[in-house]
């Protein structure tokens, strides 16, 4: 039976076990409810909760932890010459079990060993499955029947769903901050694993990038270079040019819409710059590699210069104009937050808008705006799609915007997708990536987020 | 003016004097920085017009395709010679033959065999199904002959709606001269025709632009959202009450407090990296499946649920908590039957918003496989899948200049599905919006 | 009733235009006739006329939402900055009205300066704080003419001796006291020919007040003052005409002595009586 099918049949036993639990609470005390504890409704929930929870648990680890199980008897059942073979080597063998098991890719004459224990593969998941349902089956009824037996006048049902519910909202609430462990542990451990291949320093501070290992150790260039600082100046080319775009268009949008536009074109104008957030950044990324680069290209040959067909310079344009509505929204708090007293002072002296706007409110204003720009930052540093469809993969060391160049997020696109073992010094290097941008990120938010919030302590 | 400088002290006439002096500069600047406002503005929606434009521009053609008639003759020796009807044997035959012998009938002068393949690239390999298909539909064809439209090939395609240049010297041009004239002597019978391009939202993702279709796409969307709301709507309202309504103020949800706002800001490739760390790697989930998408989604999600169910569950004033316990509600009844019917409009908006984005979302999908070429429309949550920015992406890094169109058409679908859901956030929140 | 009062403006006024009764002949610097504001429905500020005497200090009094704010704010057009502000009648400064489409609010705010009830110094230095007026407006020459501007003002609010070693602090950091005698400074650094104070004292403590009271008391030998307050204790210290504002309108105005020892009219009578306020 498929997993989200069962589901089904257990969200099903629950709602019946709610009306047992209903009649059972009307039986016990016939025509004269209010001596019940709770009312009949928590009984019905009480004997749900205990027919469904348990039973969902008990299917959602069994689900979790069956393919590691599986894993461990397959390779286990494998005849002895394989225990000594390399674990990346085990890996690919275990790629070929479950593909040839899963029936998806059909590789020519497989060792018979191979094809065994992809039969062994089938058989256990086969059994799994139906060992899960029938677990499923038998537990949910069961449990459910243990509870419409406790089901009496002063049973606290009310009491026992609550703190049941209760639970529920800490778990919920947990889950942040097991995405966040999540995250730290898986990018922290494949890390180490790359830095225990490639050292640290040449990592962070190599000038040489070309990820390509080879696959026998004989070959030219099997070691690969994992210097990563032609990516970070590349990251840093991008994200500078961006700036320059969102910064200033932005600050000047939220600028002339809070302070001079009409109140009818703000209306109309306000919401349409939103619309350039939501638009979906693969939609920025083909606009720029089909529309700006070639154009920006054509533009630079005009002039005689030589630009690159994915040019830095049209990747941070794009990305400019997507990061706009975010630094406009920002500053449109920040300006808003900057109390009207100080514009007025500045008004009685005589100053017109734009002296009172450049001189007292942007000031005021200053350090929002900086908070504002760093997240703007952090997000032009994290965005992949535009730069993936419109940077270009080599990694030249260079600051010219009118040169390829290529960034953190597009390496750690292009090592990981197509075919690739998990163990190589490549992928494991996409991990390494990984957890420079996290942590580039995450110090630059919580800053920013430090000094937008001091600024807004400051007006209150 | 000045004939009243007399009464004033000194230091006003001479305030008087250097304020006039500059007064006309200083407006100049301020009708500058004004016009720098404007054209910020302006350039920006310029910007977004001009995507717009190209975008639509571009993609309209590929909701028509061209097609050509054919008289096809339902060649009993070809499709069934034993003539048992046996459905194996029939699916089995060589329905491309029947397509090919009817495009040389229509040509007889062509006759060496290069000539006769270019002829048979007219139409498009697809076009073997859709006979194969007929004959099922209805087996009483066989022994007939009849006019059928078929796909051209992509090249045709592009040539009739006008992006092969005719006027380009023959050898820097896709098409020769020779099957130019094949086609226009076709259009001249009537034979091509642009016809509405079904395919396109019928079918899955294909190496050959004309028969590509964005419903695989759509299905693997529709999967992997569907996971995502099943898992992001129930636990960030829960989070959200939670701290809300419950929480101690403690050093503990403080750091959920801080947590949660920085999950919000981490870029959705670091999720990618997550997914494809403890789903696929660890918990050993099937690559490229809708229910791993949906869960890396979810992850990315919540954020932005929890903080606008947050902000929702904060605007019900205390006021109606205060009633509730008044009357000796508990404090969860309080919650499910006072604060979050009244929260709940705020709730949706935010989770539709939350949703379009994750609708949107390419990166952290990208790290879990779903950007493997998928011809099969998912069936189910674990079967292999891509969804729409994933097929855009796709797509967008093919080669073949028909491909262009049917990225921005996908583009108009996936941009088409955003606005529905966001116009549908602005109304209820319009619609329910209230000023407490 | 309401004739009534109109009768006793009246009178008051016509006393104004016949300065031949009076010892010193007074110009009138400042003449509102029939000034009204509305705020979009509301209509704040009814039928006021009333002459501001050059030299002197006239002070606002009356309960809170008379409106007598409203009508400081447009003597220097502040009203402007509101939205959905609407203000009829004649405003005439030296003989020309400035609510003509040909004044511009910019030159009229040079002449007429303003200190607020919160003090709302600039989030800058002490010295840009002064200086920021003669910067806009262009009226020092030079640097050293700019620091001459700056010392001198600060010298004029008596705030100078305070601050003098420390010129480059920001502006924030002083007290409230300070911080308003600062903003006073920033406001006679324009060399302005009346000065608008909108409740000044409200925010301070009394020492505080009772420096600024002395300093409205020297500053009125250059300036032509008027002080909006709620407290008739001040209004009688610091003016020599008060008038009384009691729900938009204008109720009594007169010499500062006359109003407290004498008052005509029934309602200041009440108020200054403190049966209502």
């Amino acid at each position: 039976m498929p997993f989200s099918f069962l589901l089904l049949v257990l969200a099903g036993l629950s709602v019946i076990a709610y009306r047992f639990g209903v009649s059972r609470a009307r039986a016990v005390a016939p025509g004269r409810q209010a001596v019940l504890h709770s009312r009949p409704m928590y009984h019905g929930l009480y004997v749900a909760i205990w027919c469904g929870i348990p039973a969902l648990l008990v299917a959602v680890a069994w689900v979790a932890m069956q393919p590691i199980l599986v894993k461990g008897l397959v390779m286990g059942g494998l005849p002895d010459a394989y225990d000594a073979l390399p674990k990346a080597r085990l890996d690919l063998i275990w790629n070929d079990i479950r593909n040839l098991a899963l029936g998806d890719v059909v590789r020519a004459d497989p060792a018979p060993e191979i094809q065994a224990a992809a039969e062994t593969f089938r058989r256990l998941y086969t059994i799994g499955n139906a060992a899960l349902t029938v677990l499923c089956l038998i537990a949910a009824p069961l449990a459910a029947r243990y509870a419409v037996r406790h089901v009496s006048i002063d049973l606290r049902a009310r009491n026992r769903v609550e703190a049941a519910i209760t639970v529920f909202l800490v778990a919920s609430s947990l889950v942040a901050i097991f995405t966040t462990v999540g995250i730290v542990l898986s990018l922290l451990f494949e890390s180490l694993r790359f830095f225990a291949k490639v050292p640290v320093l040449d990592f962070l501070f190599g000038l040489h990038w070309s990820p390509q290992t080879a696959l026998r150790a004989d070959q030219v260039g099997s070691s690969g270079s994992f210097g990563a600082v032609p990516l970070f100046s590349g990251t840093l080319l991008i994200s500078l040019i961006s700036m320059l775009v969102a910064v200033p268009v932005g600050l000047m949008s939220a600028i002339y819409m809070s302070e001079y536009a009409h109140r009818k074109f703000r209306a109309v104008a306000k919401p349409l710059l939103e619309v350039l957030a939501g638009i979906p950044t693969v939609v920025y990324g083909f606009f720029a590699a089909l529309t700006v680069a070639p154009f920006i290209r054509r533009a630079g040959e005009a002039m005689g210069l030589s630009v690159a067909s994915e040019s830095a310079l049209a990747a941070g344009l794009v990305m400019g104009v997507m990061i706009i509505p975010f630094v406009s929204s920002i500053s449109d708090d920040v300006i808003n937050a900057v109390p009207q007293a100080m514009r007025d002072g500045a008004y009685a002296l005589g100053a017109t808008k734009s002296e009172t706007i450049r001189n007292v409110v942007v000031p005021a204003a200053l350090p929002g705006i900086v908070g504002g720009v760093l997240l703007a930052v952090s997000r032009a540093i994290g965005e992949t799609m535009i730069v993936v469809m419109a940077a270009g993969l080599s990694a030249n060391l260079s600051f010219n915007p009118l040169d390829a160049v290529t960034t953190v997020t597009v390496q750690i696109v292009t090592l990981l997708t197509g075919d690739q073992e998990f163990d190589s010094a490549k992928t494991l290097a996409a991990f390494a990536l990984g957890l420079v941008l996290f942590c580039v990120t995450l110090g630059l938010n919580v800053f920013a987020l430090h000094v937008v919030r001091k600024y807004r302590e400051q007006y209150e | 003016m000045s004939e009243m400088t007399m009464d004033t002290p000194k230091g006003g006439a001479r305030t008087r004097e250097r304020v006039a002096a500059g007064i006309a500069r200083r407006y100049r600047s301020e009708r500058r920085f004004r016009l720098f406002g404007l054209v910020a503005i302006v350039s920006a929606l310029a910007f977004m017009a001009l995507l717009f434009v190209s975008i639509v521009g571009k993609g309209y053609s590929a909701f028509v395709q061209t097609e050509i008639r054919l008289p096809i003759s339902f060649d009993v020796a070809v499709i069934d010679p034993q003539g048992l009807r046996d459905p194996d044997e029939m699916r089995a035959a060589n329905y491309g033959k029947l397509y090919r012998d009817a495009i040389h009938g229509l040509f007889p002068g062509v006759e060496s065999r290069s000539e006769r393949r270019l002829l048979n690239g007219l139409v498009s390999s697809g076009a073997t199904f859709e006979i194969r298909d007929a004959v099922f539909a209805a087996p009483d064809l066989i022994g007939k002959t009849r006019e059928i439209w078929v796909p051209a090939s992509d090249d045709v395609d592009m040539l009739i709606k006008g992006h092969i240049d005719r006027r380009l010297p023959e050898h820097e041009r896709r098409m020769s001269d020779k099957e130019i004239a094949w086609i226009d002597a076709l259009a001249a019978d009537h034979r091509i025709e642009t016809r509405l391009n079904w395919r396109f939202f019928s079918q899955g993702d294909s190496r050959e632009p004309e028969l590509s279709g964005i419903w695989g796409a759509v299905v693997g969307s529709f999967l992997t959202m569907l996971v995502t709301l099943a898992l992001s709507f129930p636990l960030g309202v829960a989070t959200a009450v939670y701290l809300e309504e419950f929480a101690p103020k403690n050093r503990f949800t403080d750091i959920i407090e801080v947590n949660i706002n920085n999950l919000a800001a981490i870029p959705s490739i670091v999720f990618g990296l997550l997914g494809l760390a403890v789903f696929l790697q660890f918990f050993g989930l099937p690559r490229s499946a809708p229910v791993v998408g949906g869960l890396v989604l979810t992850l990315m999600t919540l954020p932005t649920i929890i903080i606008a169910a947050r902000v929702s569950l904060k605007s019900v004033p205390p006021s109606i908590r205060e009633a509730a316990l008044g009357l000796g509600a508990s404090k969860m009844q309080m919650v499910t039957n006072d604060v979050l019917p009244l929260a709940m409009p705020g709730i949706l908006t935010g989770t539709i918003i939350g949703m379009g984005r994750a609708l949107g979302e390419t990166a952290p999908l990208l790290m879990i496989g779903m950007v493997a070429f998928i011809v099969d429309v998912p069936g189910g949550f674990s079967d292999p899948a891509t969804v729409l920015p994933v097929q855009i992406y796709i797509w967008a890094d093919s080669a073949e200049r028909a491909f262009v169109e049917r990225t921005s058409a996908a583009i108009i679908v996936l941009l088409s599905f955003l606005i529905i859901m966001n116009a549908a956030a602005v109304y209820l929140r319009s619609k329910f919006e209230r000023r407490w | 009733m309401e004739t009534a009062i109109l009768r006793d403006t009246m009178h008051t006024l016509s006393d104004t235009h016949a300065p031949e009764g009076e010892a010193a002949p007074m110009t009138a610097k400042i003449e509102a006739r029939q000034t009204n504001v509305h705020y979009g429905d509301k209509h704040a500020l009814k039928d006021v006329s009333l002459d501001i005497r050059e030299g002197e200090v006239t002070s606002f009094i009356g309960p809170s939402g008379c409106g007598k704010s409203t009508f400081l704010r447009c003597l220097n057009r502040m009203n402007d900055t509101i939205d959905g502000c609407r203000v009829s009648g004649t405003v005439m400064m030296d003989g020309e009205d400035i609510y003509d489409p040909k004044i511009d609010v910019v030159q009229l705010r040079a002449r007429v300066g303003m200190v607020f009830q919160k003090p709302n110094p600039f989030p800058k230095s002490i010295y840009d704080n002064i200086a920021y007026g003669p910067r806009i407006h262009g009226l020092a020459a030079n640097k050293d003419e700019l620091d001459e501007i700056v010392l001198t003002s600060l010298e004029k609010a008596g705030l100078l001796a305070e601050v003098k070693d420390r010129m480059e602090a920001p502006g924030t950091g002083l007290s409230g006291g300070q911080q308003q005698r600062l903003c006073i400074a920033r406001a006679i650094a324009v060399s302005p020919e009346v000065i608008l104070m909108d409740e000044p004292c409200s925010a301070l403590d009394p020492i505080a007040t009772a420096k600024i009271e002395e300093l409205i008391d020297e500053l009125r030998e250059n300036f032509t003052i008027v002080i909006v307050t709620h407290s008739m204790q001040q209004a009688a210290r610091v003016s020599q005409r008060t008038a009384f504002f009691h729900l938009g309108e204008l109720i009594e105005v007169g010499d500062t002595e006359q109003i407290f020892t004498n008052p005509k009219h029934k309602l200041t009578q009440g108020y200054i009586t403190g049966r209502f306020g």
